[in-house]
């Protein structure tokens, strides 16, 4: 006999406990991570997160002391407050990694992006991707008679507005770099 | 310049220089083409004992069983391809349960490496998520360096396993040895010593509390002997009762006075009511495991909860707690107690009396209580003579996975850490036998026993031949119920009594199989003549396979099933009446 009321035969047990956890709200973070650029590092960092199932939303990744061999790889993730602190505190863990930095929480900071954007179009569109391209300050880095290479830079909402206004007058091709982003101030990370 | 002075050395013998400079004596292992060089170095100097086990899987457990019960980091040496494959198991066992080893790899030769050549295989790629950390050494002159940075990083902070995947073209070139000296370890050093106003504010709390409880896991053990007797201290101390997960048992005596038994899905009643009722919950080196809290927002609702860990990554991962304290817990133990002996060694005595008097009716219920029986042997009896007749050895318990797993914890008693060897994390099948090896290597005087299911036993049997070969005189107690029991028990209980698959059908005469091993083989069915077939595997000296037939139906109670709250236990039956009749309903 059962001492809860727990049917016998029902399958709605299992062995795991299937409710998700706190339904707290999603929150965007972008994450500074200082690495040893060593083989593997990235495939650490990115196992991590699907092996976890953690959100990546952007990453990037150069290095940045090439006498140290320190890389700097910036990842814009989402994620309720407590998986958002087990990112950091899982990323902390890998032993490759010097610092994590949560750079939405640590103060103001600056992110930028970078997009090359093929626009191809004739006549009266010609001269408005122009004029576009002009109120963003975006850069032409390419033209052919029928088509033009625009470089800019910005936060990733401005390249978005640009890209969606650049889609009816003939975008056909979009290259991200995803966002790189630092403090402001004077403070930096240790290193 | 510097180089010409120092004399060069094959990766192969930088291997085994490195090895003993760790004070390794023991190697589990099993050879292979990319691992014949360390192989020909372990043949000429003899100074570094080989296990040959029979599977790679072994080694690893092996490894385990040897780490777990002397504190020291376990070593394997498997070859490229399969034998690395092989490994993963163990090394995923490993970084459950926080052991520390390391694991030597061969690799095809770096000219080979990415063009699918005999018996290649990714093996950082592969092990990456199953290793606390990896590394593939392509060139000799930094072997040393990365053997020396494995044995730090597997037993520095939390412990884990590791893995150096080593070409066979880098262990014949030559290089200068590095000593560990020598070696960058520096950037790797997570914090051991606790934030002195969170250990503060702790003793307050103990000061304070009126229903506290201790709850300690393996991480107690993994700090070390010194860990253990601190917190014996602090729980003597205040008077606090305790409980501890499946993998800290024995940190605090199981006959010490203030132990309430294991918690958890299987734990004991009185410590499972005691966590959900407690004002005070102090965690030690445990990580709030799902077979731990069951439903977690049910799990503990009105108490203050400390963490104290090693690992930031274990604090509010599962359950949000108010006071995280990170550092190893030997030293914030000592801290703690110093700061509370030192303001007076209070406690509200009063209340904390009052709270084991409800404790004490907790345990009135009896829920380890099962219906004895005449005819058949019930594993819980098994277990109990087993320890009656062991108990005053020198003895370490190995298990495997399944309801005998946690009836062990239940009916054997753990007086010292490091005793008990079982599969907590990643619960696997398997593992008792190569542990028990491990166990019995390192500790070649004393009493190992793996207590088996007999499906689990048949995972890895084929180590009984290693038993044989080393003179290692385990003994395996095979609780054989000829079912899988513990999924029998789920379906019994969730799944209509569908017993798909969870036979163990076609099972092998297991005394032949032992004579077949050049074991000794016992079977025993009769509860009258238990004592007697006990009693010759004890005396006999060498490998014992004990056939023990017991009850197959018998479910492990008390029994959390999953997503429900502490305080919604099934009792067993025997138990249940007496709930029932006595308390009523107890259970909400
Ligand atoms: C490698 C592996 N495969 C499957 C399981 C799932 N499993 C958990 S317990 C169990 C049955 C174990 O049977 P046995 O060893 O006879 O122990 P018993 O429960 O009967 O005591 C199984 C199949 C597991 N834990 N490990
Ligand atoms: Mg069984």
């Amino acid at each position: 006999m059962n001492a809860l009321h727990l049917k016998k035969g029902s399958s709605q047990h299992s062995a795991y406990h299937l409710k998700p956890g706190y339904g707290d709200e999603n929150e965007r973070r972008v994450l500074a991570v200082i690495v040893d650029n060593e083989a593997g590092v990235l495939a650490r960092v990115i196992g991590l997160f699907s092996g976890r199932g953690y959100n990546i939303e952007s990453l990037t990744v150069a290095e940045v002391n090439h006498s140290r061999h320190y890389s700097r790889i910036t990842i814009v993730t989402t994620g309720t407050p407590m998986v958002l602190e087990q990112i950091k505190s899982q990323l902390g863990r890998l032993v490759p990694v010097h610092d994590v930095h949560d750079l939405t929480t640590e103060g103001p900071h600056v992110e930028r992006e970078l997009a090359l954007v093929k626009v191809v179009c004739s006549d009266d569109k010609r001269v408005e991707a122009l004029r576009m391209c002009d109120v963003f300050r975006a850069k032409v880095v390419d033209t052919t008679l029928e088509s033009f290479v625009f470089e800019l830079t910005g936060a990733p909402e401005k390249i978005d507005a640009f890209v969606d206004l650049m889609k009816p007058l003939g975008l056909i091709d979009l290259a991200r770099t995803g966002v790189a982003a630092i403090s402001r101030g004077v403070d930096a990370p240790k290193e | 310049m510097a180089r010409d002075r120092t004399e060069e050395i094959s990766g192969a013998r930088i291997v085994i220089q490195a090895l003993k400079e760790h004070g390794v004596d023991t190697v589990f292992g099993y050879p292979g083409g990319a691992v014949l060089p360390i192989y020909d170095e372990l043949f000429l100097d003899q100074g570094i004992k080989h296990i040959l086990v029979r599977h790679e899987q072994a080694a690893a457990h092996a490894a385990e069983g040897y780490a777990r019960s002397t504190g020291k980091p376990g070593v394997l040496l498997v070859t490229s391809g399969p034998g690395a494959t092989n490994a993963v198991t163990g090394l995923t066992d490993a970084l459950m349960d926080s052991i520390p080893i390391i694991c030597l790899s061969g690799q095809v030769p770096t000219f080979m490496i990415g063009n699918d050549a005999f018996q290649e295989a990714d093996t950082v790629g592969i092990t990456r998520p199953c290793t606390k950390h990896n590394w593939l050494v392509k060139d000799t002159a930094n072997l040393a360096e990365v053997i020396h940075q494995a044995f730090h990083v597997a037993t520095n902070g939390r412990p884990g396993p590791v893995l150096v995947d080593i070409p066979k073209d880098v262990q014949f070139a030559t290089a200068p040895y590095k000593t560990a000296a020598q070696a960058k370890t520096s950037h790797y050093n997570p914090r051991v010593k606790g934030d002195p106003d969170a250990i503060q504010t702790v003793v307050e709390m103990i000061e304070q509390a009126e229903r506290p409880i201790f709850y300690s896991g393996g991480g107690v053990v993994n700090s070390g002997d010194a860990a253990s007797q601190l917190l014996r201290d602090l729980v003597n101390g205040t008077g606090f009762p305790i409980t501890s997960t499946l993998m800290g048992l024995g940190c605090y005596p199981a006959s010490g006075k203030n132990w309430v038994g294991m918690l958890g899905m299987h734990g004991t009643y009185e410590a499972n009511l005691a966590m959900h009722g407690c004002d005070l919950m102090i965690c030690v080196g445990a990580r709030f495991d799902d077979r731990i809290t069951g439903r977690t927002d049910a799990f503990s609702p009105n108490s203050t909860k400390v963490h104290i860990d090693i690992d930031p990554s274990s604090i509010n991962k599962n359950i949000h707690v108010d006071v995280p304290i990170i550092g190893d817990v030997g030293h914030v133990l000592e801290h703690m107690l110093k700061i509370w002996r030192s303001r007076g060694r209070k406690t509200r005595s009063a209340e904390v009396k009052e709270w084991w008097s409800q404790i004490e009716e907790w345990k009135a219920v009896d829920c380890l209580r099962y219906k004895p029986s005449t005819e058949t042997i019930k594993p819980q009896y098994a277990l109990q003579r087993l320890e009656e007749l062991t108990k005053k050895h020198d003895r370490y318990i190995c298990t495997e996975v399944g309801q005998h797993q946690m009836w062990a914890a239940q009916f054997l008693g753990f007086e010292e850490p490091k005793r008990w060897m079982t599969s907590g994390g990643l619960g696997t099948m398997g593992y008792g036998v190569p542990s028990s090896i491990g166990v019995q290597v390192a500790n070649p005087r004393s009493l190992v026993i793996n207590v088996a299911g007999e499906a689990s036993f048949m995972m890895t049997m084929q180590e009984m031949s290693t038993a044989v070969q080393y003179n290692l005189p385990v003994k395996q107690f095979i609780l054989n119920n000829e079912r899988l029991g513990m999924v029998r028990q789920w379906q019994e209980l969730l799944h209509g009594e569908r017993y798909s698959s969870s036979y163990s059908e076609a099972l092998p005469d297991f005394v032949k199989l032992a004579e077949a091993f050049g074991c000794k083989g016992i079977k025993c069915e009769n509860p009258a003549d238990l004592d007697d077939a006990i009693k010759e595997m004890l005396d006999y000296d060498g490998p014992v396979i004990f056939d023990c037939l017991v009850e197959r139906h018998e479910n492990c109670f008390p029994m959390i099933p999953s997503g429900k709250a502490h305080n919604e236990m099934l009792l067993g039956e025997a138990s249940t009446q007496n709930t029932i009749d006595h308390t009523g309903a107890v259970l909400v």
